[in-house]
């Protein structure tokens, strides 16, 4: 994911904090001493999250005019290449709190890839994403974010 | 109120409820404020009749996103340094999830006081649904 512009806002920060079930002032209300003692409200620790939202070509999104594979008149509208991955693991890295007003860059590099033998999934293909997260107007890193995600050669069994 | 390293102890933790009885929308709010729109947690013809799952399930995020507050709450506001997490088991709709920080070190570097973290997030069937580590800064 490469985001040219994710402004942090205040609305959205409230919206994402109501999402996750924390409705902490420093999250939901600019008139609060909480957010004041930061000069606004502040991120959640999990908010960069929400820069898909300013991603134009984020797959997880219905565009005007494309097919989505999600159910309309039949239960999936369009063939999706199933790659079967899964979200493993997530570590975000605070370099200082993110302030609602402040506009945000996001930049990827590739990490590490390994593979690892499991009883449920078969042969498990690990891939490492880095995401930045830098204030445009500073060039200052906010927030680096460590994706861990993986393919399983087998669909694993529930267990 | 910020914590101070002098009131810890290693193996001191908190829990709390963090998502209770989630329910089918309460992932809805999760996908538009966070832009996942997968239809796997939100869409039950799609994932009944093609994905094959019993019913929508919580993203991973939405789960990793609550946990924090047994986090935020104990440690104050913007305190955190790092924060990370493992997806070990779906969350399902109606599911109660429990969060649960220990303090696993505290130490100093550079003049500065920092707390290690291990947490753990169980269903109500007492099954780990996440489970990971955290820093944060804390007052002398």
């Amino acid at each position: 994911m490469a985001v040219e512009r994710f402004p942090v806002e205040a609305s959205h920060i409230l919206m994402f904090a109501r999402a996750i079930g924390d409705e902490n002032p420093v999250y939901t209300d600019p008139a609060s001493p909480e957010a004041a003692a930061f000069g606004g409200v502040i991120a959640p620790p999990t908010f960069t999250m929400a820069a898909s939202q300013f991603d134009p070509d984020h797959v997880l999104r219905p565009k005007p005019g494309e097919p989505w594979f999600g159910s309309a008149r039949e239960p999936s509208g369009a063939e999706v290449t199933r790659t079967g991955k899964l979200h493993a693991e997530q570590h975000f890295e605070y370099h200082r709190p993110l302030v609602a007003g402040e506009v945000l860059t996001a930049t990827e590099r590739a990490g590490e890839t390994w593979q690892k033998e499991s009883k449920r999934g078969g042969t498990l293909s690990f891939e490492e994403l880095y995401i930045d997260y830098t204030n445009v107007e500073t060039g200052e890193l906010v927030v680096t974010a460590r994706f861990v995600t993986v393919i399983p050669s087998q669909v694993p069994t529930q267990g | 109120m910020a914590l101070s390293a002098a009131s810890l102890q290693v193996g001191d933790s908190r829990s709390d409820v963090v998502l209770d009885n989630v329910s089918r929308t309460q992932i809805v709010m999760y996908a538009g404020a966070s832009g996942d729109y997968n239809p796997l947690h939100s869409d039950e013809v799609y994932v009944t009749q093609v994905a094959g799952y019993p019913t929508v399930f919580a993203h991973g995020m939405l789960s990793m996103g609550a946990t924090g507050r047994v986090l935020t709450d104990w440690v104050g506001n913007g305190r955190l340094k790092s924060y990370g997490v493992r997806f070990v088991n779906q969350v399902w709709p109606g599911d109660t999830l429990t969060a649960t920080a220990t303090v696993d070190a505290i130490r100093e570097e550079g003049g500065q006081h920092y707390a290690d973290f291990t947490v753990v997030t169980v269903n109500q069937d007492d099954k780990p649904v996440v489970t990971g580590t955290a820093t944060a800064i804390v007052d002398p």
